[in-house]
């Protein structure tokens, strides 16, 4: 039997450059929340780390090695990326999310100036460093936000608003596009 | 008139635009205002209320005159302050609030009548009868009154919402705000410089002074440039801050593009919130008019406006000027005229003692009693204190002192003080957190004065935020006093203008007082002095004073008004941008939406989901055809729908199970691994929140379904009980709605599709009703639930996201071949209906489990949200309306959901009113339509025959009250 074809969630209407910024879908092939229970929190870090090289992210903080990271993503909890998670039953309560955001990449000289146009957060290099990382808003969209570099930024919203963000991101780039 | 070698803009370059269809020519540079005047234009506007002629008072933001409608169509803007747009070629411009046209308005007539228009009048006049206001008085006065007119289109045009952050914000970029900007720029701070004018440099664009021995605007113009190269400073020119709010946020209006053509993506305006850890207000001074008789005049102007257009746009205001004032400041417009070679007919100062050193006619001690000229200036008339003198002007330049702009510092409701010696308010410390004001706005009116405040502020606030600022060399700029003595009203015959926007008089302040309206907010509220997008910009301080002398007390007595935010009008399009259109909200596509809309579905909006709502095939004309043929389709093969909407929410925890029991009605704990049940919710006051499954997959973990509409709230539901009320417990709650597409497999022939493409077929015993269990399909890890919404042999079918659209075309398309499809809502809702299913069309808020049948779903033998007061008194009642069926009697052509029930013989009025109907629908399974509603008492009235009235659409049909469940009541279809 055939099988099932995989999409991801800004097929189609991604990549796009608009003036200095360039929009990407990140491609997330395993992506997994992890919410340690109650006073868990130290072992699951622990276990993080020998499996994957990083530690359980403090609130607003992402961690990273390679390929794996661990994002914050609200109280208690954290999507780890791109790793194989190690036998947590018992410690958190650990459930697949790859499926279940659309992550973009948005990249370029003026990357901080659309998110200014979304994005009701101090995102200046000074305050939000690389690795920082917030729930937040992108317009009406709740989002999390993290900043991947001096010029880049990732942005994740659920799967089903993807063309909303890509809507709203485009709009708020040319936008800042047209004032030159 | 244009001077030729005045002014700071390059007359060469030569822009045109249109003014009432009329081509002017004017300058790169100029505003629509300086170019009028260039071309001896003073008639530009009707007033609000007796559509008076009226000119430019101003050259800036605070203009209450000078109201225009710029552009056209659908984008036409009304009300814009003349003063504040910049020309460009083709710009329209339109004058506003006359009819025929501005130079004769045939609605002058209320200026003549305008005896009995005084404040109050309305109130007075238009008591009774009552019914006419609304009807009569209230349109009429509308349609007389007023000024420019919105278009009543949708406007496409491109707005912007923006958020900054910075150290220091400086509002203002005078010689207090460029010094403070610089002084805290050097020190490191993070600054923002904003400036409503299109340059920067405030008055020093519009004085002939000098700074460091230079002219003032060239020193502004390298401030500028030093800051602009500076990488911690933002410059945010054509920029207003309209408003200070709570914890350091600032609103503020960017003019993006409004001074060009429309341009493609670039926005007209961006509404910014600015966010600052400390702020210098160096908003400046604004000149106040003086009251003196028909002191409204085309051609009566500020004092420092004139000079403003003389010494930054080259254009003198007149040909033959006057000048009238109280201060020194006013002097200078004299000078300034002078040497740019214009006639000042006289310097008339109302200070006996005032030395003039001026080349000119001087009157001291004079005042202006008399002005005369139906469509602009002619001729004034000087009570010289020995006699009256008559001068042949055709401007007069006044001034009546200063007044600090402390609008921003008043927004959180401080009140400023009275300073004796400049004869007006001042911001006090502390009004806004973590601002201070500098400069003019701070009462310090020279220019050095202001230079040194700025940087004086400017290294507070460096200090505030930890930086060290370096000793600041002063400029060297000019100390001249300013002298003034009060002059507020002068007496003679005719009306003495205060509030030019809102055609407020001295005597209206004044009825005021004498009808008891002496308090100065009941005074404002009566006169409506100081309202709408004026904020009393130039008359609050003349208005205070006349309302002070009329009661018998001090100014500072009688304080202000409040000022409002904005302090500039903002463009709802500009505080809106970004929300209209696809803005508006969130669109929410599932993975099978592209295969729904090629197979013709017409999406519907469901919550923030689009979902098809039927899918025609050839031959079918209407949704009606399709939808009974999906039903049958469904009940006899096989239907195909995406449920991935739904809400699924990932339950874990060594307590999830205890969890559960909390939240919904009946218990969770005791159904095994491996096993669905029905749950029902409610709210903590006792009413059926939502309903849903709950599947479990191990000893500590859940996934639980909602419905559509209420995901979110049953989220945070779930997180408010998890958090608040019982922290007791040890569980975590996530979404997985988005995770797992998710389909339903419905109908007989349901099984038999799905066991083609599992990696290992299932059977009755493998998976009975209400099982679940994962399941391989084709190469994937999926989930299987076997559950119905439709009463037929279901499952539902669960991927990972990714390959959701994959999956859903496999399975249409198997479904085709077994004589089955695609189903759309209707025919989902068709289906439940049948089947007595609810939806939140019967869980609407105010229906209890006992109202839907289900009182028993709540456990007695544990305790859960809202389980005490679904039992009180009242909640359990024989006589509530309860869940009924309704099948007409007879020939019906239709049934509504929205008509109410009334015993079959009795008048449908509203005391008979004995329930409602909720959801109907053609059922072509039955051959009827069929009808859920709620009837009082319902459950013991099956057989009884019912009147259904819709008033509101006129439909009426006689039902028989049935069991709500139409279809296969003992289930047998379900288990197969």
């Amino acid at each position: 039997m055939a099988n099932l074809v995989a999409r991801t969630a800004c097929e189609g209407f991604l990549p796009v450059t608009i003036g200095s910024v360039s929009l990407s879908e990140v491609v997330i092939e395993k992506m997994a929340s992890v919410a340690p229970f109650k006073g868990k929190e130290g072992a699951v870090s622990t276990a993080l780390k020998e499996a994957c090289d990083i530690a359980f992210p403090a609130p607003n903080r992402t961690t990273s090695k390679g390929g794996a990271r661990a994002i914050w993503a609200g109280q208690g909890r954290a999507n780890v990326i791109g790793c194989d998670l190690p036998d947590l039953a018992g410690l958190a309560a650990v459930t697949d999310q790859a499926d279940g955001v659309a992550a973009v990449k948005i990249e370029g000289d003026a990357a901080e100036a659309v998110l200014a146009r979304l994005v009701p957060l101090d995102l200046r290099a000074a305050s939000f460093k690389r690795g920082h990382t917030a729930r937040s808003l992108v317009n009406h969209m709740t989002a999390s936000i993290t900043r991947l570099g001096p010029k880049s930024f990732e942005v994740m919203v659920m799967r089903s608003m993807a063309q909303t963000l890509v809507h709203e991101l485009t709009e708020a780039a040319e936008g800042v596009a047209a004032r030159g | 008139m244009r001077i030729a070698g005045k002014g700071l803009i390059d007359t060469s370059k030569t822009v045109s635009f249109s003014f009432d269809g009329r081509r002017i020519e004017g300058a790169e540079g100029d505003t629509v205002t300086s170019a009028l005047l260039a071309n001896d234009i003073r008639l530009v506007a009707r007033s609000f209320k007796y559509h008076r002629p009226r000119g430019i008072l101003t050259a800036g933001s605070e203009e209450p005159n000078a109201l225009v409608t710029t552009g056209s169509g659908a984008g036409a803007e009304p009300n814009v302050r003349a003063t504040m747009v910049e020309i460009h070629e083709g710009l329209e411009v339109k004058s506003q609030n006359r009819w025929p046209s501005l130079g004769f308005d045939v609605l002058s007539v209320n200026d003549l009548a305008a005896p009995f228009f005084g404040a109050g009048f309305y109130y007075k006049t238009f008591m009774w009868p009552g019914a006419l206001w609304e009807k009569l008085y209230e349109p009429l006065i509308r349609r007389a009154a007023g000024l420019g007119a919105l278009s009543g289109d949708n406007n496409e045009d491109r707005y912007e919402r923006a958020y900054a952050f910075c150290d220091l914000l400086v509002i203002g970029a005078g010689p207090a705000g460029l010094m403070a900007a610089l002084t805290a720029a050097r020190a490191g701070a993070d600054v923002i410089l904003a400036d409503e004018d299109s340059r920067m440099g405030g008055r020093l664009l519009a004085e002939c002074e000098e700074i460091d021995g230079k002219p003032g605007h060239i020193w502004a113009a390298e401030a500028v440039a030093e800051l602009a190269g500076m990488e911690n400073v933002r410059l945010m020119p054509r920029t207003t801050v309209t408003g200070a709010y709570d914890q350091g946020t600032y609103g503020a209006l960017e003019r993006v593009g409004l001074h060009k053509a429309a341009d493609g993506h670039l926005p007209r305006e961006c509404f910014w919130r600015i966010v600052a850890r400390r702020s210098i207000l160096a908003a400046g001074a604004l000149e106040r008019p003086i009251a003196f008789p028909d002191n409204d005049r085309p051609g009566i102007m500020n004092a420092g406006a004139v000079r403003a257009y003389l010494n930054r746009w080259g254009v003198a205001a007149g040909k033959r000027v006057a000048v009238y004032g109280n201060n020194d400041g006013a002097h200078q417009t004299a000078r300034d005229l002078m040497d740019a070679g214009v006639e000042v007919a006289a310097v008339i100062d109302s200070r006996k003692d005032a030395s003039v050193a001026l080349d000119a006619p001087v009157i001291t001690g004079g005042r202006v009693i008399a002005t005369s000229g139906r469509l602009g200036l002619e001729e004034i008339t000087v009570a010289t204190g020995s006699g009256q003198e008559r001068l042949k002007v055709d401007c007069l330049a006044v001034s009546g002192g200063w007044n600090p702009t402390v609008h921003l510092a008043c927004h959180m409701n401080g009140r400023p003080v009275w300073d004796e010696a400049i004869q007006s308010f001042v911001p006090k410390a502390g009004m806004i957190p973590g601002m201070e004001a500098a400069g003019a706005a701070n009462g310090v009116f020279s220019t050095a004065g202001c230079l040194a405040d700025g940087a004086k502020a400017g290294e507070a606030a460096a200090a505030d935020l930890g930086k060290k600022a370096s000793k600041t060399k002063m400029p060297k700029a000019s100390d001249s006093a300013y002298r003034l003595e009060p002059l507020w009203v002068v007496e003679g015959k005719g009306r003495q203008w205060l509030d030019f926007q809102n055609d407020v008089t001295v005597k209206d302040v004044r009825l005021a007082a004498k009808e008891n309206y002496r308090s100065v907010e009941h005074m404002k509220r009566y006169t409506t002095q100081g309202m709408a997008p004026d904020q009393g910009k130039n008359s609050n301080v003349g208005a205070l004073a006349v309302l002070a002398d009329a009661t018998g007390r001090g100014i500072p007595e009688t304080g202000t008004t409040t000022y409002r935010p904005p302090f500039v009008p903002v463009s709802i399009a500009a505080m809106g941008a970004g929300a209209q259109g696809k803005g508006f909200a969130p669109q929410r596509f599932t993975t099978s939406h592209a295969a729904s809309v090629e197979r013709g579905a017409p999406m519907i909006e469901a919550g923030m989901w689009y979902r098809p709502s039927y899918f025609p095939r050839p031959g079918e004309k209407t949704w009606r055809q399709a939808c009974d043929r999906e039903v049958t389709m469904v009940r006899e093969a096989v239907g195909i729908c995406d449920v991935s909407t739904l809400g699924k929410i990932d339950v874990q925890g060594p307590d999830a199970a205890a969890f559960l029991d909390f939240v919904y009605t009946n218990t969770m704990s005791t159904l095994p691994v491996g096993k669905v049940r029905y749950g029902l919710m409610l709210r903590e006051d006792g009413h059926v929140m939502d309903d849903g499954t709950c599947a479990r997959f191990g000893e500590g973990h859940f996934v639980i379904t909602t419905t559509t509409a209420a995901a979110a709230l049953v989220m945070r539901h779930l997180e408010f009980v998890a958090q608040g009320l019982r922290p007791d417990l040890d569980v975590q709650l996530v979404s997985v709605t988005e995770q797992w597409a998710q389909f339903g497999v419905v109908g007989p022939k349901s099984r038999d599709l799905l066991n083609d493409l599992l990696d290992a077929p299932i059977s009755d015993e493998t998976l009975p009703y209400m099982g679940h269990q994962a399941a391989q399909v084709m190469g994937v890890r999926g989930r299987l639930f076997r559950i119905s919404f439709s009463g037929e042999h279901a499952y539902e079918l669960a991927v990972p996201a990714r390959f959701g659209e994959a999956l859903y075309r496999v399975l249409v398309a198997r479904a085709e071949m077994l004589g089955g499809g695609a189903y759309g809502m209707e025919a989902l809702n068709v289906l439940r209906i049948e089947k007595g299913h609810i939806t939140h069309a019967e869980i609407h808020g105010r229906t209890t489990a006992f109202d839907i049948g289900f009182d028993k779903m709540i456990s007695r033998k544990k305790d859960c949200v809202g389980q005490k007061m679904a039992a009180r008194e009242g909640m359990v009642e024989e006589s509530r309306e309860q869940l009924v069926g309704l099948k007409p009697v007879g020939a019906v052509k239709q049934l509504t959901a929205g008509a109410h029930i009334f015993v079959e013989d009795a008048q449908a009025k509203r005391e008979n009113d004995q329930g409602y109907v909720t959801s109907v629908c053609y059922s072509p399974t039955v051959q009827s339509f069929l009808g859920l509603g709620f009837l009082k008492n319902g459950r013991a009235r099956y057989g009884e025959r019912v009147r259904l009235v819709d008033h509101l659409r006129g439909v009426e049909a006689v039902c028989e009250v049935v069991n709500p469940v139409f279809f296969d009541p003992e289930g047998g279809r379900l288990r197969g």
